[in-house]
């Protein structure tokens, strides 16, 4: 188990749009540079976004990540909410899941509209991806 | 010059970025209040900005976390975010580096922090900067409290920080504005995104109005994780401007729940004596 090392791969992808641009090109070679178990480089480089978050990788790092796919927020949500379903409870960290409603319902108790639907835009690895256009 | 401005405000990257799925009066509602709240700001006369911050592994991780840092720079980059994801282009917002150094070397005297001279904005700085100061004339000095990865910043060092930033801030001849920036309760970038304590936040704005220290250091990491999410692990960065506020009462300008921005979006400032 080496979660730190899965997050700070990730925290230094986040940070590096040189690093994006080389994982998206050769995901294991770049993965070779961490300590990571074999359960921990398959989620990476599925990427499995609900295993990551039963994993305990901190959402505020994973988000980025999914983002870096194209996967779109409410199916970043989702695909977290199903991987704690197959998976089990998140293993270590501070993201434990309390139960919601979810935005819309809880916008529609408020007296509000929202215009959150989920979708599906799944990343299977094929798609052409490019890296963030952040700062650098 | 004696501090000319002490507020709060919320900083959840959905207030940019996911925009278009809120409710247009809700969001209205937000947008007008950030925009009073830099109004005040200007009218404040200040020349420089601190902004309290709970950054999010842009930075600070793990390998060397500090329970505090100040940026030392003439310029901060940002968003560190992808600029479609969150919603704001990116930017060069102006540093003030000589004043920086001048109030780290006042805030050391009390309270041991860490300085940085690079330092890329993610959104808990670079959303509230898109309203208060959209055309980044105005300079800031960032300054972050480990809201995020424990052991946390206790609670008393926060309210420590606070005043060490008003003695700095009192002892230079500038002008200076401080913001807090952060959530109340909120369980950000996890399946319960959207999820909000309104009672729970509600209460924290009380103390934090009637700037109850007691009352703003009584809770503890173990019951704000299970009443107000981790995200409520940021009321640090109001209590630090609670402090530094030196016992003046505040006012909650604007605050209302809107789940799509994951937080209970709020405007507030300190009536300075």
């Amino acid at each position: 188990m080496s979660l730190y090392y899965v997050q700070k791969f990730l925290y230094e992808l986040n940070r590096d749009e040189d690093l994006q641009t080389r994982y998206l090109a050769e995901r294991l070679s770049v993965l070779d540079a961490y300590d990571l178990t074999a359960e921990e480089t398959d989620a990476l480089v599925e990427p499995d976004i609900g295993k990551l978050f039963h994993l305990g990788v901190n959402g505020q790092i994973l988000m980025h990540f999914a983002a870096l796919h194209g996967i779109e927020w409410q199916d970043y949500l989702q695909r977290m909410r199903d991987g704690i379903a197959t998976h089990g409870p998140v293993r270590e960290g501070v993201y434990a899941v309390t139960g919601y409603e979810g935005t819309t319902a809880h916008a529609a108790q408020l007296g509000q509209t929202s215009g959150a639907e989920p979708t599906r835009d799944r990343d299977d690895g094929d798609a052409p991806l490019q890296p963030r256009r952040g700062v650098r | 010059m004696p501090l000319v401005y002490a507020g709060v405000c919320s900083h959840a990257p959905g207030i940019r970025g996911r925009a278009d799925q809120a409710d247009p009066v809700a969001r209205a509602g937000l947008y007008a209040a950030f925009d009073a709240m830099g109004d005040a700001i200007r009218q404040s006369g200040a020349e420089v900005l601190i902004v309290v911050a709970a950054e999010h592994f842009a930075n600070f991780f793990m390998n060397n976390m500090p329970s505090f840092a100040i940026g030392m720079a003439d310029f901060y980059d940002g968003p560190i975010e992808d600029a479609t994801w969150l919603g704001i282009d990116n930017f060069r917002a102006p540093g003030h580096k000589d004043l920086s150094l001048r109030v780290i070397t006042e805030v050391m005297q009390t309270v041991d922090v860490a300085y940085a001279e690079e330092w890329k904005f993610d959104h808990g700085i670079a959303v509230p900067l898109s309203f208060l100061t959209p055309d980044y004339d105005l300079p800031v000095i960032p300054v972050n409290i480990n809201c995020q990865g424990p052991p946390l910043t206790p609670l008393p060092r926060a309210w420590a920080l606070g005043e060490a930033l008003r003695r700095a801030a009192d002892a230079v001849p500038e002008k200076v504005a401080l913001v807090g920036t952060g959530g109340i309760s909120h369980w950000p970038a996890t399946p319960d995104s959207g999820k909000i304590n309104e009672a729970w936040d509600r209460d924290f704005l009380d103390r934090w109005c009637r700037n109850d220290k007691a009352q703003l250091l009584a809770y503890d990491d173990t019951t704000v994780y299970a009443d107000a999410g981790q995200g409520g692990f940021e009321i640090r960065t109001f209590i630090s401007v609670s402090a530094a506020a030196g016992g003046a009462a505040g006012t909650v300008h604007f605050y209302t729940p809107i789940p799509i921005f994951a937080v209970g979006c709020t405007t507030a400032s300190y009536q300075l004596r």
